[in-house]
């Protein structure tokens, strides 16, 4: 009985807290720290419950419901034919999506506690903050191109508040950029699905939202309907949607906004933006670029390794000549989401699995590197390299947990970053071996641009004005040792996560590849 | 025809309008009876009385109407396409009258009774343009529209604004009904007659008959004169300044009403006399052929509009030209002419109207308040008072299209209608300046939201107007989370069919 509607139950359970933190007096601003923190608990113990009961032997969606929201006529050229525009409520997760949402969910409650460090406005501040929860569980659940976009543009209303008025000085510009590039790609994405929508009709030959039965008719190559579809057309969709998702992870020219908005908006909305938000871009990849086009991707694939492989040195190489450090991760960030382009474009079982893998990993690891910045920055207002040094002295413990958070980003064995790095390059290795020997220098590069700016900001002399910077409270132990947790159970157990992938994965790789071999 | 045969009509179909004409003409007497001193606040009250019982008028006539009512020889006609725009000219004007009762109160305006009956001479202009298919008495209802909102512009006599902005008004004015008019007599000499109906036949044979040109001149003639009552792109200009120097509770009279009644005027005019073009591949001409001019219009009216909002500080200048994209918008449906056009119009109309009275609410008070017209002057609105923010924040999020709201699927359907015909690059253009578009929308979030202002002090805010804002915002809500809701309303009280479904299909 709860399976049948524990998605909705996940998603919306953040309106929980918003409903109470709405009558409480905003002066209070204890318990409204603890209220939005809570609030997360609800949503975090139903992706629990999610994960658990959980099928890995089916491919199939899990938890799906369905329901009728709007029905409305659309006209037609053809007078007298009036087709009708239905819009379910449909969710499920499969593989893919069951673990970003607990990814998302885990990163909402550690970035809830990250949110107590917030100094004004409190209230607005966590009401924003659940929606933006709402908006992003809503996104990896549902099932229905209309639904996705629209929890997709719930998305980007709280972050755009969240950004322009709790940020860092230069906020508002951040937030306008924000708003104008997501802005784009979200127009393009919405055209494309539209068009998909309009031209591509379901198995029963009438046009279809949902995302599986989309998914089916294009990939049954006997679909008559497909055979009068140019393949110039469906090539124009699938570049449409790879630069609509393109924008989020960000790819290469399209990632200036994200540099503003990882300097500029205050850590804890980095640590969902840099942990979940980019991560919408690759899932979006993932579902809608190969899921609908394998022939396209294919074609492309070529193409995306070449992206992936700008992203990764391009990223790396300016990570290093940065002085500032929430710029050095912003950039590590665009390398590290090379790696999943490469995962991606390898078009096989294993670089899909990288691709998965370094999605939830990068969402751990730079969750933690934010929330580590943001615990640095409260005691010693400037993520300056220049002004940093020698932290080790005064709080070994931060330095110790920054220090392993670089590891597991470079790619320590043992920790996450191995995992995926490595399957994404033996993916790749598959099919481009050049590209892949190439990309490998990427690995080089992180760890001397990570190496040089944590050394940099943990060793050497220290500030005298440092001398008295405490470390870690209690309270923020916690996300550190939870998030480095999950990257080293990543890390030495693959299997939590590479068993629910198994079948979906199945079902994705043998279309690719039957149209590869 | 003899003075009985007017007598011989049943004329209980046209008391909407009657009744305005009344309360007009009662309302002018009822001022020069009362002494100098009264407070005219009571005429404003009866205008709203006669505007509410004219909707009950309305809304009776649809009810008991299953067919259109013709009176002599369509001058008249009562009919499903009027009473929805009716329906909305009505709602319109009541809006605005309850925003000009609190605005009264500024004592910037002297005449007060004159612009209250003023007021409703404009709104029985614009009800006889969209219930009427012939083109005299279209003329006169869109003359009487322009007449009074010329001087309704101007009735803040001793701001040097307003005198510019009634000037560029009526000389702007004047021009576009030169053009409306100039295409009409071609209109008339081609085909003879003034009743749309008829012309489409006529209109049909002169096109095939070698006039095919002049045809399609009057066509554009015609279109460039209406342009100017809905602010599009070619006649847009006056749009800014004339926002600029009327007064508030006007300003949204004619970003609402009477740009509604433009577009009432170009489904009613354009479509029915040209509808039956038939070029002689057997093609539609009005679809082949003339949709280019009018996705042309469309387009740079949302790329004008839009990126000249841009570059605005000043609220009302911005909303003007706000309003010139969203003429291009509404113009969508009628360019790609898919049969639910007018379903389109209308409930992007509906929409509009709610965010449009909701955000001209709020801008009135906070103008008020802060005595600027600048943008600035919404700064730090959410601390002072948060519901009035968040309430513009949604009617700023429904004219830019964002979920959840309103206007989001005003605009899905109108992009919709772009998709299904395969004007792309209409579609593109639409989604693109939409984006555009949210830069200045949200320029109202960022005064409001993340600017501190001068003061903390709570706003003023009038009852009327406070149940003004509360009303449109949860509408604009609720219609976007439930829009099934207003398309069935739409669908099953309204049925164009009677006025346009027999000349949709071309060919026959």
């Amino acid at each position: 009985m709860l399976n049948s509607i524990l998605l909705s139950l996940l998603i919306f359970s953040p309106i929980l807290g918003i409903l109470v933190l709405s009558i409480i007096p905003k002066q209070q601003i204890g318990v409204i720290k603890q209220i939005g923190t809570l609030a997360t608990i609800l949503p975090l113990i139903l992706a629990f419950m999610l994960f658990a009961s959980f099928d890995y032997n089916h491919a199939q969606l899990q938890f799906v419901e369905k329901a009728q929201w709007v029905s409305i006529p659309v006209g037609s050229p053809q007078m007298g034919e009036v087709f009708s525009f239905n819009i379910n409520y449909e969710l499920g997760v499969d593989g893919v999506s069951m673990p970003l949402m607990v990814l998302t969910a885990i990163i909402g409650t550690m970035a809830a506690v990250a949110s107590w460090q917030i100094k004004k406005r409190h209230k607005e501040y966590f009401i924003l903050f659940l929606i933006l929860l709402m908006g992003m569980f809503g996104v990896f659940a549902a099932q229905n191109l209309l639904l996705f976009f629209i929890f997709f543009e719930m998305t980007l209303v709280p972050m755009y508040f969240l950004i322009g008025i709790w940020g860092y000085p230069d906020r508002e510009r951040a937030a306008n950029r924000f708003l104008i590039y997501n802005g784009v790609g979200s127009a393009i994405m919405f055209i494309a699905f539209l068009v998909i929508y309009l031209s591509i009709p379901g198995a029963d030959g009438n046009p279809t939202m949902n995302i599986s039965e989309l998914t089916q008719a294009l990939n049954s190559s006997d679909n008559p309907m497909l055979q009068n579809i140019a393949p110039t057309f469906l090539f124009g969709l699938f570049l449409a949607i790879f630069i609509a998702f393109g924008i989020k992870l960000p790819i290469f020219p399209f990632h200036t906004w994200m540099l503003k908005v990882h300097v500029q908006a205050p850590p804890s909305i980095v640590m969902i933006h840099s942990g979940i938000l980019l991560k919408m871009g690759a899932y979006g990849l993932i579902r809608f670029g190969i899921g609908f086009f394998p022939e396209q991707a294919y074609q492309f694939s070529k193409w995306m390794a070449i992206i992936g492989l700008i992203n990764i040195l391009y990223g790396a190489i300016l990570a290093f000549v940065q002085k500032d450090l929430k710029m050095v991760l912003a950039y590590s960030s665009i390398s590290h989401m090379g790696i999943v382009l490469l995962g991606l474009a390898a078009m096989n079982t294993i670089g899909f699995q990288g691709a998965i893998f370094q999605v939830i990993s990068h969402g751990f690891i730079s969750a933690l590197m934010f929330f580590l910045i943001g615990v640095i920055w409260e005691r010693t207002e400037s993520s300056m390299l220049s002004d940093l040094g020698g932290l080790a002295k005064s709080m070994p413990f931060v330095s110790g947990i920054l220090l392993a958070a670089a590891m597991a980003s470079l790619g320590l064995p043992g920790m996450s970053g191995f995992i995926s790095e490595f399957l994404a390059f033996l993916g790749l290795f598959g099919s481009m071996p050049v590209l892949a020997a190439i990309g490998t220098l990427g690995i080089i590069l992180t760890a001397v641009y990570l190496l040089r700016a944590v050394l940099r900001a943990t060793f050497g002399p220290m500030p005298d004005r440092y001398q008295g910077a405490a470390d870690a409270q209690p309270i923020e132990v916690i996300p550190m040792v939870v998030l480095l947790g999950f990257i080293i159970l990543l890390g030495i157990y693959p299997a939590v996560l590479s068993e629910p992938l198994q079948e979906t994965l199945k079902t994705i790789v043998p279309i690719v590849q039957g149209i590869g071999g | 025809m003899e003075v009985k045969d007017i007598f011989s009509y049943n004329w209980s179909y046209l008391l909407p309008e009657f009744t305005i004409l009344g309360f007009a003409t009662i309302l002018s007497l009822l001022d020069l009876a009362m002494g100098k001193r009264s407070n005219r606040a009571i005429i404003g009250w009866l205008s709203l009385l006669g505007v509410i019982i004219a909707g009950v008028f309305v809304t009776l006539n649809m009810v008991n109407l299953n067919e259109p009512v013709s009176y002599m020889a369509d001058m008249m006609r009562v009919d499903d396409f009027g009473n929805a725009f009716k329906l909305i000219f009505l709602a319109g004007v009541a809006c605005t009258l309850v925003l000009s009762l609190a605005y009264m109160k500024y004592g910037e305006i002297s005449n007060q009774s004159e612009y209250y009956y003023l007021l409703l001479t404009a709104l029985l202009g614009s009800m006889v343009m969209a219930s009427s298919a012939d083109l005299i008495t279209l003329f006169v209802g869109l003359e009487l529209l322009s007449l009074s909102s010329f001087v309704l512009v101007g009735l803040r006599k001793k701001s040097l604004l307003a005198n510019e902005a009634s000037f560029k008004y009526v000389v702007s004015g004047s021009i576009a009904t030169a053009f409306t008019l100039f295409g009409m007599s071609y209109m008339y000499g081609l085909s003879g007659t003034t009743n749309l109906y008829l012309m489409t036949e006529r209109l049909a044979e002169a096109y095939n008959g070698g006039y095919a040109f002049l045809v399609l001149l009057s066509f554009a003639f015609v279109l460039v004169g209406i342009s100017f009552k809905i602010s599009a792109v070619p006649n847009h200009l006056w749009a800014p300044d004339v926002y600029q120097g009327a007064a508030t509770p006007v300003t949204a009279f004619l970003a609402v009403v009477s740009k509604a009644a433009g577009f009432a005027l170009v489904l009613r005019l354009l479509v029915t006399a040209y509808i039956g073009l038939i070029s002689p591949e057997g093609q539609s001409v009005l679809l082949e052929n003339l949709s280019l001019i009018l996705t042309t219009v469309a387009a740079l009216s949302m790329i004008i509009g839009n990126t000249m909002a841009l570059r605005q500080t000043n609220v009302k200048r911005m909303m003007a030209y706000s309003g010139v994209a969203q003429a291009g918008y509404i113009l969508v449906p009628f360019a790609t002419l898919t049969n639910l056009f007018f379903e389109q119009t209308v409930f992007y109309l509906i929409a509009y109207l709610l965010a449009s009275f909701g955000a001209f609410a709020v801008l009135m008070v906070v103008f008020r308040d802060q005595e600027t017209e600048e943008l600035k002057s919404f700064a730090g609105l959410y601390h002072r008072s948060p519901i009035i923010a968040i309430a513009m924040t949604l009617f700023v999020l429904s004219f830019a299209g964002i979920p959840v709201s309103a206007g989001f699927f005003g605009k899905f359907y109108l992009f919709m209608s772009a998709l299904l015909q395969k004007h792309y690059w209409l579609a593109a253009i639409m989604m693109g300046t939409s984006v555009i578009s949210y830069f200045y929308y949200f320029g109202f979030i960022r005064q409001m939201y993340m600017r501190s202002g001068s003061t903390e002090a709570a706003l003023k805010v009038p009852a009327g107007v406070a149940v003004i804002i509360t009303i449109m915002a949860l509408a604009t809500l609720l219609i976007g989370i439930v829009p099934g809701a207003l398309f069935d309303f739409v669908q099953a009280n309204f049925n164009p069919n009677f006025d346009f479904g027999s000349m949709m299909t071309p060919g026959k």
